[in-house]
């Protein structure tokens, strides 16, 4: 016997192409990017973009109609709206209260329900017993009536929002990294840092999380765009933001009375948040495509 | 000679729920196993699918508990052992090369784990010594910085030898270490691993479900058969005079390279054991092609026969004639 030599026989697999160069042969999800990417930007250069204080009212500049229109002027782009503030200004900085609404309830939720997702995944038995009714508690509750007895008891914010969004829509964070975390713990590179004598928290952590965060990052992304659109049902029903922040649900709220006479009103912010959410969901739908083209989430 | 792993009357049970209604299924992955590893020898465990091979190699690792019996490392009871200081005595290799290694690191990473979680070195003491343990199994120091993904079946098996043996451990407990693997690939890691433990005084606990595999490496064989060791003997003898009725039928279903002369009858049948409801009697008498009436009746115990042990009726009195 001699000593082992690697044979030419044995080649090596090439390297699959790198991620980014697959993010961008990904038509879908290179639009969704653009679209997301110029909503935060706007979000974050709104007070160089508005042309006013968003909060300004001017009685006697009331529903002045977009620039498009007959009667529409460059001096209010997009019109006002009932109270004369300039609606370029409001849409605006709305971006901002949606993506910060989109990404607080993605970092709480998502941090509630992976947890949760990946103990009762690793550990199965009876901590997954419990977690499971725990998911299937919060699965028996209507977000939209929880969100009203919350709002009726402690009254409306963006806070209030985000938190009670953040605390209710974990379940699909845990529901699909419980059983990501279940088809990963099976395979034998946990096993083999078992055997090599790591502790739980460093065999889920340095094993078993990062082989499961494509699975997050595609739920994260399809979860702030439901948030987004959760926030706008909120806000439209009055349970949500308070007006007079500018946020996208609560501009639609605050125009339905117009809206036979000034369209624009409604159509403007709606067309803001179709936007928004389509993009992020071309967003998740990419990534899931580039990530995880073999689970189904 | 010492015993290094000693299992006395170990049994593992799988509960399988079975619903709120149906009748409790329990599955008996191992039963009453007494089997001693000496050190310095190869302990190969042979049996088909569901024989209860793999849940002792398990067992033996720490990563079951028994369900009765004990398994004693070192004359230690192994669950009072922490969990370090037994990864320091013996390391796994897996059969699939393609799941045991963790895809989102690189391979100096996956060789030096054992070391990180045992906290021993340096991050570049640690590197260093992963880069040995690589050069041990024939892989290039430029392999170091590559994804599972970039190497081969056999490189990546390689890479799992290297892990585990990069923390110096007497045993090394192979499971169906060549299984996953191209028949030529088989023969450089049997190779390796025969060479690694003349040079390292490695012992092995190999376990196979193809005595083809084992015949080069073993000395000592033990035959599972629905979680009981039906027979135990020197390689050599067991090679030339197997006593079981199974272990004779395993040899029978070795495939030879020649062409031309079909898959051998081993008169087993097609009767898988089933190990949630294992037949009254020997486990084995429903395939037995030799069984007696006192098959169904009575289950066999281990008994000592010439150098061996062997638990069938019809061995003890008089060998089966073959």
């Amino acid at each position: 016997m001699t000593m082992p030599v690697v044979l030419p026989a044995e080649r090596a697999v090439p390297a699959a192409p790198s991620v980014l160069s697959r993010v961008l042969a990904h038509r879908g999800l290179t639009l969704g990017l653009v679209m997301v990417g110029g909503v935060v930007l706007i979000a974050l250069l709104a007070p160089l973009l508005a042309p006013y204080d968003p909060y300004d009212q001017d009685l006697t500049r009331r529903l002045i109609p977009p620039v498009w229109h007959d009667k529409g002027s460059w001096l209010n782009p997009l019109g006002t709206d009932n109270l004369g503030r300039d609606y370029l200004s409001r849409v605006l900085y709305g971006a901002r209260i949606s993506l910060l609404i989109g990404a607080s309830v993605m970092v709480i939720s998502g941090a509630i329900g992976a947890t949760l997702g990946l103990v009762a995944g690793y550990f199965g038995g009876r901590v997954d017993m419990v977690a499971s009714l725990i998911i299937t508690t919060r699965l028996a509750m209507p977000v939209v009536l929880v969100a009203l007895a919350v709002v009726a008891t402690i009254g409306g914010s963006l806070t209030i929002v985000i938190l009670t969004l953040g605390f209710l829509k974990w379940d699909r964070f845990a529901v699909v990294m419980r059983s990501a975390t279940q088809q990963v713990r099976s395979l034998d590179y946990v096993t083999a840092a078992e055997a090599a004598g790591a502790s739980r928290l460093r065999v889920l952590v340095g094993e078993i999380l990062p082989n499961v965060v494509p699975h997050l990052i595609v739920v994260a992304t399809v979860e702030a765009g439901s948030a987004i659109l959760l926030e706008a049902a909120l806000s439209f029903l009055g349970l949500g933001v308070q007006p007079p922040l500018p946020s996208w649900g609560l501009m639609i709220a605050e125009a339905k009375t117009f809206m036979f006479f000034s369209f624009w009103l409604i159509a403007i912010p709606g067309a803001a948040l179709a936007l928004l959410v389509l993009g992020i969901n071309l967003v998740g739908d990419g990534l899931r495509d580039v990530f995880a083209p073999d689970g189904r989430s | 000679m010492s015993a290094v792993i000693e299992a006395i009357g170990a049994t593992r049970i799988f509960d399988l729920g079975g619903g709120l209604l149906g009748r409790r299924l329990r599955l008996h992955a191992v039963t009453d196993v007494d089997l001693t590893v000496e050190k310095g020898e190869v302990l190969a465990v042979v049996g088909e699918s569901g024989s209860g091979k793999s849940t002792l190699a398990r067992m033996m690792l720490g990563l079951l508990t028994p369900s009765a019996g004990t398994i004693r490392v070192a004359g230690e009871d192994i669950t009072r052992v922490p969990r370090r200081a037994l990864a320091r005595r013996m390391q796994p290799v897996f059969q699939d090369p393609y799941s045991s290694l963790n895809p989102r690191r690189r391979i100096a990473a996956i060789v030096a784990l054992p070391l990180t979680v045992q906290g021993i070195g340096s991050a570049e003491e640690r590197r260093a010594r992963a880069v040995a343990a690589l050069d041990k199994v024939g892989l290039p120091a430029r392999h170091a910085d590559s994804y599972p993904s970039q190497l081969s079946g056999g490189q990546r098996q390689r890479v799992a030898i290297a892990r585990a043996l990069v923390t110096e451990p007497e045993v090394v407990i192979c499971d169906e270490p060549t299984s996953a693997l191209d028949v030529s690939v088989q023969a450089q890691i049997l190779n390796l691993l025969i060479d690694l433990r003349r040079d390292l005084g490695l012992t092995y606990v190999f376990i196979s479900h193809n005595l083809a595999v084992v015949e080069h490496l073993a000395t000592r064989v033990a035959v599972m058969y629905l979680g009981r060791i039906v027979e135990l003997a020197d390689a050599a003898q067991l090679f030339a005079r197997p006593q079981h009725p199974y272990t004779r039928a395993l040899l029978d279903s070795v495939l030879t390279p020649e062409p031309g002369l079909g898959i051998p009858d081993t008169r087993l049948g097609a009767a898988a054991p089933d190990p949630v409801d294992p037949p009254a009697g020997c486990g084995f008498h429903p395939r037995c092609p030799v069984a007696v009436e006192r098959c169904r009746m009575e289950a066999p115990r281990l008994a000592r026969l010439d150098d061996g042990q062997v638990a069938c009726h019809l061995a003890a009195p008089a060998p089966v004639p073959a």
